[in-house]
């Protein structure tokens, strides 16, 4: 049980001349709700793509629950992209029918209780669909696996904030012990509650790891004015 | 709609207090059965292991017990909650004094201005009853 659901191990990677992760080395272990911090650029979405098997690492190691990004892990990670890949011919129920062809663990009731709870209208054809609402649905399909890690790149960005409650009680609802969400935003403040524990990137390196409530007991400050200390421009 | 919490200090102490006050007010009666962790989670909309660490402050208090297997419930010991209470009460009023004094006003005085107004407020009640 000891096992880690995520451990990199010196990774780094590069994009020609440029240094997208430098040396990054992380242990996240299972049942925590942890957000992936930083200012634009500064490496969250190549270390998510990195952690599925999108990108490859050019030095170090990654792991989830033991295994290295491929097959195996992509059974376990659920990965929520910054950008719908939906195709737009599909509707809805195509898109949940695909997903439940693709993975074992997904769980097509849940889904569509979900889609009905955000309103979504289910035999409507992707491209129909406002850029808030594709995201919804792709969030649905996402949480709707029971996977042992969840990447969540900007999952609350394009929706209102109504929607941005139900999502964020969607991934309280969903919460297990043994899965371990990562989510990275912006939006500091209106996830920071939901966070056990957050990370900070600056420039592809870590900057800070620590619990969100230790923070507050150290320092006596939010991790949303933490942020705008550390990141001051 | 989520609890509202500040910045400068756990979530989980929060979170304890809020249940406490909760306990003081009524709202969970001696001998109740508290909402799960999950519950309280989503009532809070946060982190259930935040709730869980409140959850066992409260505990260590001894404003709550565990039940196995059936779950948390709010203490019958009467004393335990009159404890809090006066915690609760202390704390309060020494803020008051302290936003008082920084304010200017001298000891005595906050005595009059707060007989003065509670006076107010009774007579206000009595009107509205």
């Amino acid at each position: 049980m000891n096992q880690k659901t995520l451990e990199c191990t010196e990774v780094s990677k590069n994009f020609g001349s440029i240094a997208a992760l430098h040396n990054v080395n992380l242990s996240l272990p299972e049942g925590k709700i942890i957000g992936l911090l930083g200012p634009n650029g500064s490496g969250k979405t190549t270390l998510i793509k990195l952690i599925c098997g999108l990108l490859t690492p050019c030095e170090g190691s990654i792991s989830i629950c033991g295994h290295e990004p491929g097959p195996e892990s992509k059974a376990i990670v659920s990965y929520l992209p910054e950008r719908s890949y939906l195709p737009d011919w599909m509707t809805v129920l195509d898109c949940l029918d695909f997903f439940r062809d693709f993975y074992e663990d997904f769980d097509y009731e849940k889904a569509v209780g979900m889609l009905e709870n955000l309103k979504v209208p289910a035999k409507a054809r992707m491209k129909t669909l406002s850029k808030g609402t594709k995201e919804k649905v792709q969030l649905v399909l996402v949480m709707s696996r029971r996977a042992r890690l969840y990447l969540l790149d900007e999952p609350i960005g394009g929706v209102d904030p109504a929607a941005r409650d139900y999502i964020l009680n969607t991934i309280l609802r969903n919460y297990d012990e043994n899965a371990t969400v990562l989510i990275s935003t912006h939006l500091i403040a209106d996830i920071e509650m939901v966070l056990d524990e957050f990370i900070f990137l600056q420039n592809g390196q870590v900057v800070s790891y620590a619990s969100t409530d230790s923070l507050r007991e150290d320092l006596g400050k939010s991790i949303d004015t933490y942020f705008r200390e550390v990141f001051r421009c | 709609m989520a609890w509202q919490f500040t910045g400068d200090r756990p979530i989980y102490i929060q979170m304890a207090e809020h249940i406490t006050s909760g306990i003081l007010k009524g709202e969970y009666q001696m001998g109740e059965k508290l909402p799960s962790v999950r519950e309280f989670a989503l009532m809070a909309s946060v982190n259930p292991n935040t709730v869980q660490r409140a959850l066992f402050e409260l505990e260590n208090m001894g404003l709550i017990e565990t039940q196995r297997n059936t779950g948390k419930f709010v203490t019958l010991e009467e004393s335990r909650i009159e404890m809090s209470r006066n915690e609760m009460g202390k704390a309060l009023v020494a803020d008051f004094i302290k936003s008082m004094k920084a304010l200017g006003y001298s000891g005595e005085q906050i005595k009059d201005i707060f007989e003065n107004e509670r006076k107010a407020g009774e007579s206000n009640e009595s009107e509205n009853a």
